[in-house]
């Protein structure tokens, strides 16, 4: 039998790296962790199980960053926010194609994925940019 | 029995806030604890401190960790142990919470515990960079949040959700600049207007320049002894009757509520009952509260129950925490104006309520104070460390 992949970040970072939004889910109290987690942190099980979570949610709360540090000077002013998706579950990220002055809180949003780039797969860590735009 | 003293101020110490051109941080803590061993005549240090905790949050500044040994090297205290604490801005409330336990373990009857940071060698990028490593990596940092970024998401929340306003933001900015102009050792001593304030280059909307506390260098300390002795060193011993400290997730994007922080109100909760204060409003007299960015103080005074989730626009529109308000906050300046040198904030908090409760805070004295409070917030809300002291 092959071995499940495991609960962590850098797995949740391979399967969004397909396009997937990935959390886990205890078997045992029905918890959901997004971002996964090893054990449940509500019962400490580690019978989890993997369960897609849409890609589609509401804008919670947003910024428009003017000052960043070096490796983000370039996108300066970009938009970040707080968007909860299905199960009341949130995950923060850039928010792209649409002007600033079109950002309000409960608006749809859609995550979209940049896979990482073929030469930077070695470097730790190797994770993609996902971010959202208008659903 | 609730208000018993855990353990008691009987000096401190503050070095100059502000740009410290060529100064490393080891010497920068040296001078506050010469302030500190200057305020206490009958305290031999080398004979009579047993151990010191140092609060210090960052290496990358100057490429240097291993903060406790050259703290303790450079204060003139080798071999005593030295021990640094690391919980992000809230690092030397932890230290003085460590030191508590120390003196209230029956270990040692007299330590020191302080704070230090370098800042102002490096740019602001590399800064807001070195800064943001005390918010999530994966999740915050990747995505290019920074710091500023993670209080403007909560700024963001609390306007849609309470119709907080930019305006009372800069209330705080205002209130705090005036107060910093009124402390000798803040980094700005200048006053603001509201104009100015609202009219600063935006940093992270809604946060704007003025909303930012600042860059600086600096360090405190205080020498804490075993109630039963103060006295021995001091004829203003301040107690020290509530100590509480909460945690949070890392990332704010996983917490149930974006418009407090969780961590404060259950620190908040501990030191309340361990201090047997009941009305916050009523029994406290003087703050220093966490004012990184204008909108933690607004959020700071509803976590601390100094009014109702929702309503703390309202307690600086009102004036109620102005100097000469019912309950002064910030009389330092905060970090908005005295500075923000991360690893020296907590202590530096518990140096100004050492002064008001010993009525030594000169221009900005609050009258009669007796009873102060502290609230150190580590990054965006993952660690909170609350203190209550007494005059005796």
């Amino acid at each position: 039998m092959s071995e499940a992949p495991q609960f962590t970040i850098e797995q949740f970072y391979k399967f969004m790296n397909k396009g997937k939004v990935m959390g886990a889910k205890c078997r045992n109290c029905g918890k959901i962790m997004l971002p996964p987690r090893p054990i449940c942190i509500q019962c400490y099980s580690e019978n989890l199980e993997w369960i897609e979570i849409g890609k589609r949610g509401k804008l919670l709360t947003y910024t428009i960053i003017h000052v960043a540090p070096p490796q983000f000077q370039h996108l300066i002013p970009y938009a970040v926010g707080i968007v909860e998706l299905e199960n009341g579950l949130k995950l923060p990220g850039m928010i792209r194609d649409v002007d600033f002055d079109k950002i309000k809180i409960g608006m749809e949003l859609e995550i979209e994925v940049e896979p990482v780039k073929k030469e930077e797969e070695q470097k730790w860590p190797a994770w993609p940019k996902y971010y959202y735009k208008p659903a | 029995m609730k208000g018993k003293p855990l353990a008691s101020i009987v000096s401190a110490g503050l070095s100059k806030f502000g740009r410290l051109e060529g100064l490393y941080a080891r010497e920068i803590f040296a001078l506050a604890a010469k302030e500190a061993f200057e305020r206490c005549p009958n305290l031999d240090p080398k004979k009579d401190i047993q151990a010191l905790f140092i609060g210090h949050m960052g290496e990358s500044y100057e490429h240097q960790g291993h903060t406790g040994a050259t703290a303790a090297d450079w204060t003139g205290l080798l071999p005593i142990p030295a021990t640094r604490t690391e919980c992000a801005c809230a690092s030397s409330g932890a230290a003085l919470r460590a030191a508590i336990f120390a003196i209230a373990s029956g270990l040692y009857d007299i330590v020191m515990v302080g704070g230090v940071e370098k800042m102002t060698n490096r740019t602001t990028p590399e800064v807001t960079e070195f800064l943001a490593m005390a918010s999530d990596y994966p999740f915050e940092q990747w995505h290019g949040i920074t710091f500023p970024g993670l209080y403007a998401l909560m700024a963001t929340a609390h306007m849609h959700k309470y119709g907080t306003t930019e305006e009372q933001m800069a209330m705080i900015a205002v209130k705090n600049h005036h107060n910093g102009f009124l402390n000798p050792k803040a980094h700005m001593q200048k006053e603001v207007t509201l104009e100015k304030a609202l009219s600063s280059r935006i940093i992270a909307w809604p946060l704007k320049l003025y909303d930012c506390s600042l860059i600086s260098d600096g360090a405190s300390c205080i020498i804490l002894t075993k109630p039963e002795i103060a006295r021995k060193y001091t004829d203003t011993p301040i107690h020290i009757i509530g100590s509480g400290q909460g945690s949070d997730s890392i990332g704010i994007y996983e917490r149930e509520s974006l418009t407090s922080l969780a961590a404060a109100k259950f620190a908040a909760k501990q030191a309340y009952e361990m201090a047997g204060i009941e009305n916050p409003m009523k029994e406290i007299d003087v703050a220093e509260v966490h004012d990184c960015f204008t909108i933690a103080e607004i959020i700071a005074y509803e976590d601390l129950g100094f009014c109702k989730p929702g309503e703390g626009g309202r307690l600086i529109e009102e004036g109620i925490t102005t100097l000469d308000g019912s309950l002064p906050v910030n009389t330092s300046g905060g970090l908005k104006a005295k500075g923000h040198p991360v690893g020296a904030t907590g202590t530096a908090q518990a140096y100004e309520i050492y002064l008001q409760l010993t009525g030594q805070a000169e221009k900005r004295q609050v009258e009669n104070a007796e009873v102060g409070l502290t609230h150190n917030v580590g990054g965006s809300g993952a660690t909170a460390v609350v203190h209550i002291y007494r005059r005796e």
